[in-house]
């Protein structure tokens, strides 16, 4: 990775990336079609929808014959950490149009989120539409693309995951995450680590009583304040 | 599966709950500033972020108990933190993970 913010260059930082949303992707189509859905549908919701791991939730939940607004509110609940990644990526394009935030905002996942934090320790703390709209555009398109392609050749893979393709997304957090904590010169490298393995015990616990689908949103409020209370305590 | 437009109608009000989500703070943080405190917040939600969508591929959830461990992802783990550590690029750092874990379910 490098300083330069154009679209050339997102592309070749977001290629690594994609990894992670074709096997995702697959594997979403494969099992919305084994639960049902056409190729069609899938699309549609890969396109319309455009969520990640919730959309598992909600083909779960519509072959369970799920009302429509406890479907929206789960996968509201699941993607509302959304908004904490939007206000943290918002601040470096508060110069630009509101078409252009509205742009970005609207293709903003997991994925394009991390590597942009991960991005702007390279470009002195800048990120440009140009650069992040690419890596964007290049997400959605892998996964409309994986997805269909997991729905119509969901009957000839039957079991996606002997490959290893389902660590692909983990790897690529893992990835990012590392290259975050050597990178960032705004927080202490053992500030970070701190933070990590809080995170981690966080999880532990949290899993025991809080439902997966607000686990991360919680995780991440509660991991963050007490990263700030150890800030200002100890740093 | 229910039919064609019950689906459709449903992927139509996810699609917007999660498009409001998504823009809503690009659209709000346009006309206001945030405060100092929330700034500090925000600079821990990359980090935190990603180690909780790594570290819940680790566990496996049993409601009321102590959650159990997924050694696959975990063993898988350690030769991508390996990795990551001696190469620093993020496509032999997943790589790395999808070959590990490939090789740990043939073992397994």
């Amino acid at each position: 990775m490098d300083n330069r913010l154009d679209s050339r260059t997102a592309v070749k930082d977001t290629l690594p990336t994609v990894f992670g949303y074709i096997g995702i992707g697959i594997a979403f189509g494969i099992v919305a079609k084994a639960s049902g859905m056409s190729p069609l549908l899938v699309f549609l919701m890969s396109v319309i929808t455009y969520a990640g791991s919730a959309q598992f939730v909600a083909v779960s939940m519509l072959a369970a014959h799920s009302p429509i607004l406890s479907i929206v509110f789960a996968i509201f609940l699941v993607n509302s950490r959304m908004i904490l990644m939007s206000t943290t990526v918002a601040r470096y394009f508060n110069k630009s149009s509101m078409l252009k935030n509205v742009i970005i905002g609207s293709l903003l996942t997991d994925e394009t989120f991390a590597l942009s934090m991960n991005k702007r320790n390279y470009t002195d703390n800048q990120l440009g539409f140009a650069w992040m709209n690419t890596a964007n555009l290049i997400a959605y398109g892998t996964w409309i693309i994986s997805s269909v392609v997991g729905a119509v050749l969901g009957n000839l893979i039957t079991n996606p995951d002997k490959f290893g393709l389902d660590f692909a997304l983990i790897a690529m957090f893992m990835g990012l995450l590392y290259l975050q904590v050597i990178s960032d010169k705004s927080l202490s490298r053992l500030l970070q680590l701190i933070v990590i393995v809080l995170t981690c015990a966080l999880v532990y616990l949290g899993l025991i009583f809080i439902p997966s689908n607000i686990l991360i949103l919680v995780v991440t409020l509660v991991g963050c304040t007490l990263g700030m209370v150890i800030k200002h305590a100890f740093f | 599966m229910p039919s064609f437009n019950f689906v459709l109608l449903t992927i139509i009000g996810c699609g917007i709950i999660t498009w409001l989500s998504r823009i809503s703070p690009f659209v709000i943080l346009k006309k206001y500033r945030l405060s100092p405190t929330l700034i500090e917040f925000l600079s821990f939600v990359p980090i935190v972020i990603m180690a909780a969508l790594w570290f819940e591929n680790l566990f496996t959830q049993r409601m009321g108990h102590l959650p159990g461990i997924d050694y696959e992802n975990l063993f898988a783990s350690i030769p991508t933190i390996i990795g990551a550590i001696l190469t620093k690029s993020l496509l032999a750092i997943v790589i790395i993970g999808i070959v590990s874990l490939a090789v740990i379910r043939m073992i397994m």
